[in-house]
């Protein structure tokens, strides 16, 4: 027997979440895109917190001041004021909590379903595949913004309506990454082991496949929230989003383009907003991506 | 001798695909005593994995079809059997090994899940699962079971990989191993060693064991008895010794002329010349 003490393996480290985390830390960009994403979130959040303990701040973001109209960037409106005298950062802030819970809770309805849908199709196959993936197709035919935008014309617009709109079309692209990943690790040795081993059918499923499947589940989730985010600007731009006066980066643009020639201001910094939280989270998304993509150096 | 703890009676196999039926196998018949050690012979595709998979139902239905046959576990029939029971069979009374450890071990998993998990389907009685997963661990040659059971899959050799296995596979305490070309995937010394240790383990528990192999080299000395399979069908069996002395079907000499001689004078491999074979 060899008696050799074999090298102290830490296993937590070896497990392939935190294999992950340390590929994601190497990442520069990665890194720099999820420190704005945090940025940004607690940004949303202070502002939350304090709106809802009735602390206007820094301003509140509907308190109209006709003599302070259409300022520019300055001391106390750090980005202006709009046609109204309201202060514009404050009003950004109040977008960035909308768009971000609009993003997060959409992003989580239609990971809900795709997954769901997705793992049923890909484990069962043969006719309820076709069946579901066939509706999938159908579905899919459809441009994606048309459906949201036809959907909340007929609900109303509202937040939660809008949450749930774009969750209920936007569930496709995860349901047939799903399916494909469940028909791959349907047939892999491990899967044939378990059944071997005599394993139930959902054990299977939720125990030694989904969890194979949840680094390609995880990444399309970090990309669906900007999908979420640009599809709810888009909406909010074009009237059918969130109502005014309640503040977001789509309907300040709307309001703003009106003064494009004088206010600078009104568009250009919610643009910037919405550019950088889209190319914050896809640039997280791709880094994360990065960090669980392990195919190619598994074995 | 008592009756067999396995039997096998006229089994067909088809896959029927969209536009052509194959028959995977065609009516094989074999008999497993308790505590034997028996190996199906074959090349690629000759039907013996099929076979192997249909002991327990594991044949994905459709494309495979059981067209025909009878399959006895302990005198019960098999075929018959409803799913509960099936899952009871499968690694409780019959495990399996597989030819690549490296991708029948869950990679998400540590070691001491996923025998853990084995242990606690088939042997719900066990308290202390831990202790017994270091226990088969250390069955198996593992060194310091009691921290090598932290490890992920990845973090382990090939060799050791097929240990694990092996120590799922028993830990379950079947009373038949099926082992599908276990050693295909792994390197001639560490082949050498995994089939030493089947074979000292097979002592030890006195299971029946089948070894699925396209390797005559590896048969002798571990198996007493031999059952060739060509295209489907079973050509020949008997005691090992006596079929590689004396092969009588064509096939099963052209397979045993296929494994390389030390101090051979021929330059080249021999292959099989299957226009030389009657079909069965």
């Amino acid at each position: 027997m060899i008696t050799t003490t074999p090298e102290p393996i830490n296993a937590a480290a070896a497990s392939p979440s935190r294999r992950a985390l340390r590929r994601f830390r190497a990442n520069k960009i990665g890194l720099f895109a999820l420190g704005m994403v945090c940025v940004l979130g607690l940004l949303a959040l202070t502002f939350f917190i304090l709106d809802r303990l009735g602390i206007p701040w820094p301003m509140d973001p509907n308190a109209t001041n006709l003599e302070r109209k259409l300022m520019p960037p300055n001391s106390v409106n750090w980005l202006g004021t709009d046609n109204l005298g309201r202060d514009v950062f404050s009003r950004l802030l109040n977008g960035a909590y909308i768009s971000l819970t609009v993003g997060f809770v959409a992003v989580f309805v239609s990971l809900f379903i795709g997954v769901t849908v997705g793992s049923i199709a890909g484990y069962f196959g043969k006719w309820v595949d076709n069946l579901i993936m066939r509706a999938v197709d159908a579905i899919m035919c459809f441009p994606t913004f048309f459906l949201i935008l036809t959907a909340v014309a007929l609900v109303g617009p509202s937040i939660l309506n809008i949450i749930v709109v774009i969750g209920l079309v936007s569930w496709t692209g995860t349901a047939r990454l799903v399916r494909a990943e469940f028909l791959t690790l349907r047939e892999s040795a491990y899967v044939q082991a378990a059944r071997a081993l005599g394993q139930r059918g959902p054990k299977i499923i939720f125990r030694h496949i989904l969890p194979n499947a949840a680094a390609p589940i995880l990444v399309t989730a970090v990309l669906g929230v900007p999908e979420a985010i640009l599809a709810e600007a888009g909406l909010s731009f074009l009237g059918f989003g969130v109502q005014p006066p309640q503040a977001t980066w789509g309907n300040i643009i709307a309001d703003g383009k009106t003064y494009i020639l004088d206010a600078w201001w009104l568009i250009l910094f919610p643009g910037l907003a919405i550019l950088l939280a889209a190319l914050s989270f896809y640039l997280t998304g791709d880094a994360l991506r990065q960090a669980v993509e392990t195919r190619s150096e598994r074995q | 001798m008592s009756q067999p703890i396995l039997q096998v009676r006229d089994l067909c196999i088809d896959f029927v695909l969209e536009d052509r039926t194959i028959e995977a196998v065609k009516g094989a018949s074999f008999d497993l005593a308790s505590g034997e050690t028996l190996a199906i012979v074959g090349e690629s595709g000759s039907g013996k994995s099929v076979t192997a998979l249909a002991l327990t139902r594991l044949l994905p239905v459709p494309p495979a079809k059981i067209k025909r046959g009878e399959i006895l576990f302990q005198g019960a029939n098999v075929m018959q059997m409803d799913a509960a029971r099936l899952r009871k069979l499968r690694g409780g009374k019959i495990a399996y090994i597989f030819q690549e450890p490296s991708t029948s071990l869950n990679p998400v998993y540590t070691v001491r899940t996923q025998i853990g998990e084995a242990i606690r389907l088939h042997r719900p009685d066990v308290t202390d699962v831990d202790a017994e997963i270091v226990r088969w661990l250390d069955a198996v040659g593992i060194v310091d079971p009691a921290a090598r059971m932290h490890d992920y899959p990845h973090q382990l050799s090939g060799g050791m990989q097929q240990r694990v296995m092996i120590a799922m596979a028993l830990a379950c305490q079947p009373d038949v191993l099926v082992a599908d070309e276990p050693t295909t995937a792994l390197d001639v010394t560490i082949q050498a060693q995994i089939m030493e240790l089947l074979g000292s383990l097979k002592e030890r528990f006195g299971m029946s064991v089948i070894l699925i192999t396209h390797n005559f080299g590896i048969v002798s000395g571990f198996a007493a008895r031999v059952l060739v399979m060509y295209r489907g069908r079973i050509v020949e069996q008997g005691p090992t010794e006596e079929i590689l002395r004396h092969p009588q079907h064509p096939y099963t000499r052209a397979l045993i002329d296929c494994i390389p001689r030390l101090g051979s004078k021929d330059k080249r491999l021999k292959t099989i010349d299957h226009a030389a074979i009657p079909a069965a």
